[in-house]
């Protein structure tokens, strides 16, 4: 169980890292997603994994509730930032006529 | 007045809100519920102020919820002095978008609100979960005003900011995380209780943990390697903006001073990554020393001149002793004021001069050239660190108190090439000028806000004295995090 969810989430911030390094602004949101949902998933189980355990602490072996709080956060907050970057990078497209992210023309002019 | 403590977030939020609601863009009343709000802060940070300045660190139970379960405001010397500095950045800097930089888009009243409840939000919680929503706060009104008033290079600069600060807040999620994994709380306090208790693979993760809070608030704080992002972003913010981002380096300087002060200070996991922050501050002089030179516009070189001054409080932190503390947080404050009125001094002169904007290249005289002239040598002077003004003080008191060849030849050695800069960029604006600028008389509420803020550079030396010894006391209160711990977990538990 514990290996799969590392597995999991290397794999989710191993791609995220490489997308968010591309030169194109789609890649490098997609990377940011990935990189989130891995991130999200680290928190999650940072209260440790237990399977079928009440969310209430004291009465016998439970599952920390706290980290599931946490990630809604952070779940939430992601999501407008990516939707903002989403946006951004449309605008980016309409005002300098190209989706790199440094706003380069594809024949190496400045735009 | 127990609950004066988070009238700092509350009023701007409300503002803010408010704000939101006026939909049918009445600019007159926008403005005037944007200065009422930032007008009330200032009586309400002064309070603080000297609420704090008694020497008792006041607990904000959230909900009356005990801490470590519950979210906690604390009100200590430290973030008193950090709440009034903002508030006293933040009149002076919406006074001046007021004139007509905030009709360039529909929301930028809300968001300088919003942007002024994350930032003083930062500065008061007690609770690390929490100073990571206050930094999302802070952060995505930031997008908003860096990318206020369009054009291509404020959207190519602010892609980078936004994607730069998304993995920032990816990477304090990981240290959140882990802080949570190893010693089962957030609370900052509780954390540096914890953290000491742990031992074995336990106190690596910790260690970890805290080394990648260095990363994440070193981003913010645009320590080197990581403040590529800087120049581009403040050069290209509406004036007003870039002022009140003076104060946002200075958010992670003290995120860092804040943690490491309580967790990392003392204890098991003693001085973690003082020496990378040691070596980063230093290269961040230098480098920033190179930007200031190889400028091309008057706001990129204020702008770098922000990068140095944030190699030189984290120089002053990562000695670590009170007395530099104490001489950090003093040079702290006059850097982030004369750089903000730096900010709106570049607009100034870029207003005054057509095409050609703030481009440090030969041209027609700024309107209104003798005064602005003027204004320009007291802010370069101040920002050096020439005497008499307040950056001289500054560095004379931090000289003194980290004693380090080193730190002694990069802070002069950076002094002198910003004054080569510096010397540079004000004769080509207003020596090699041709003709004696427009006829057109320099607006007076632009004037006044730029005056107000770089007024703090004498006014900083005349008082010197009183305010060193201020900034002294608020560092021997940071050099005692058992007062902090006791106040925060002694009460309530």
């Amino acid at each position: 169980m514990e290996a799969m969810v590392a597995v999991m989430i290397a794999v989710l911030v191993g791609t995220g890292v490489y997308l968010v390094l591309r030169a194109r602004t789609f890649p490098v949101i997609l990377g940011i997603t990935l990189l989130s949902y891995g991130v999200n998933l680290f928190v999650f189980i940072s209260g440790r994994l237990a399977l079928d355990q009440p969310p209430i602490v004291g009465a016998g072996p439970s599952t920390d509730p706290l980290p599931q709080a946490l990630v809604l956060t952070a779940i939430v907050i992601g999501f407008a930032m990516t939707a903002f970057l989403v946006v951004l990078a449309l605008r980016g497209q309409g005002e300098t006529g190209t989706d790199h992210v440094d706003g380069k023309r594809d024949d190496g002019g400045e735009a | 007045m127990e609950h004066l403590i988070i009238a700092p977030i509350l009023i701007p939020a409300f503002a803010g809100m408010l704000l939101l609601l006026e939909v049918r863009e009445r600019q007159p009343l926008r403005r005037f519920t944007g200065m009422l709000s930032v007008l009330a802060l200032l009586p309400v940070a002064w309070a603080l102020f000297q609420q704090a300045a008694g020497g008792e660190i006041q607990v904000y139970r959230l909900g009356d919820w005990a801490a470590p379960f519950g979210i906690v405001l604390v009100l200590d010397k430290l973030s008193a002095l950090m709440v009034l500095l903002c508030t006293v950045l933040a009149v002076p800097a919406l006074l001046y978008a007021c004139r007509a930089d905030d009709k360039r888009g529909a929301n930028f009243h809300a968001l300088f609100q919003l942007q002024l409840m994350g930032i003083n939000g930062a500065f008061l919680t007690g609770d690390l979960f929490n100073l990571f929503v206050f930094f999302e706060v802070l952060l995505i009104a930031s997008y908003g005003l860096a990318l206020h008033g369009r054009g291509p290079a404020r959207v190519r600069a602010g892609i980078h900011y936004v994607v730069l600060n998304l993995i920032g807040s990816a990477l304090f999620l990981v240290a959140l995380g882990l802080v949570y994994g190893t010693t089962g709380t957030l609370n900052m306090a509780d954390f540096a209780v914890k953290v000491n208790q742990l031992d074995g693979g336990a106190l690596e993760l910790a260690r970890v943990a805290g080394l990648l809070m260095w990363v994440v608030f070193g981003l913010k704080a645009a320590l080197f390697p990581l403040y590529f992002w800087l120049p581009a972003t403040y050069a290209n913010a509406t004036a007003g903006v870039a002022a009140l981002f003076a104060i946002m380096t200075k958010v992670g300087v003290y995120a860092v001073a804040r943690v490491y002060g309580l967790a990392f200070e003392q204890g098991a996991l003693a001085g973690l990554g003082r020496d990378a922050l040691w070596i980063m501050a230093l290269l961040t002089l230098l480098l920033a020393s190179i930007g200031v030179l190889g400028a091309r516009r008057l706001g990129e070189m204020v702008a770098y001149m922000v990068v140095m001054s944030v190699g030189t409080l984290m120089a002053g932190l990562a000695w670590s002793s009170p007395e530099s503390f104490g001489a950090m947080l003093y040079y702290l404050i006059h850097t982030t004021l004369v750089s903000g009125g730096l900010f709106l001094l570049a607009d100034l002169v870029a207003r005054g001069r057509g095409k050609l904007g703030d481009q440090l290249v030969a041209g027609p005289a700024p309107t209104g050239r003798a005064g602005l002239g003027l204004l320009f040598f007291v802010g370069a002077v101040a920002v050096i660190g020439l005497p008499p003004l307040s950056g001289f003080m500054g560095k004379v008191a931090l000289l003194q108190t980290v004693p380090a060849p080193l730190y002694w030849l990069f802070l002069l050695g950076g002094g002198l090439l910003a004054l080569v800069g510096l010397s540079r960029a004000g004769s080509t604006l207003f020596w090699r000028a041709t003709g004696d600028g427009a006829r057109r008389r320099l607006d007076r509420p632009r004037l006044l806000a730029t005056v107000l803020l770089l007024a703090a550079a004498p006014a900083l030396a005349i008082w010197a004295e009183p305010v060193l010894e201020a900034t002294v006391a608020v560092a021997a209160q940071w050099a005692q995090p058992q007062l902090y711990i006791d106040a925060v977990l002694g009460g309530g538990a």
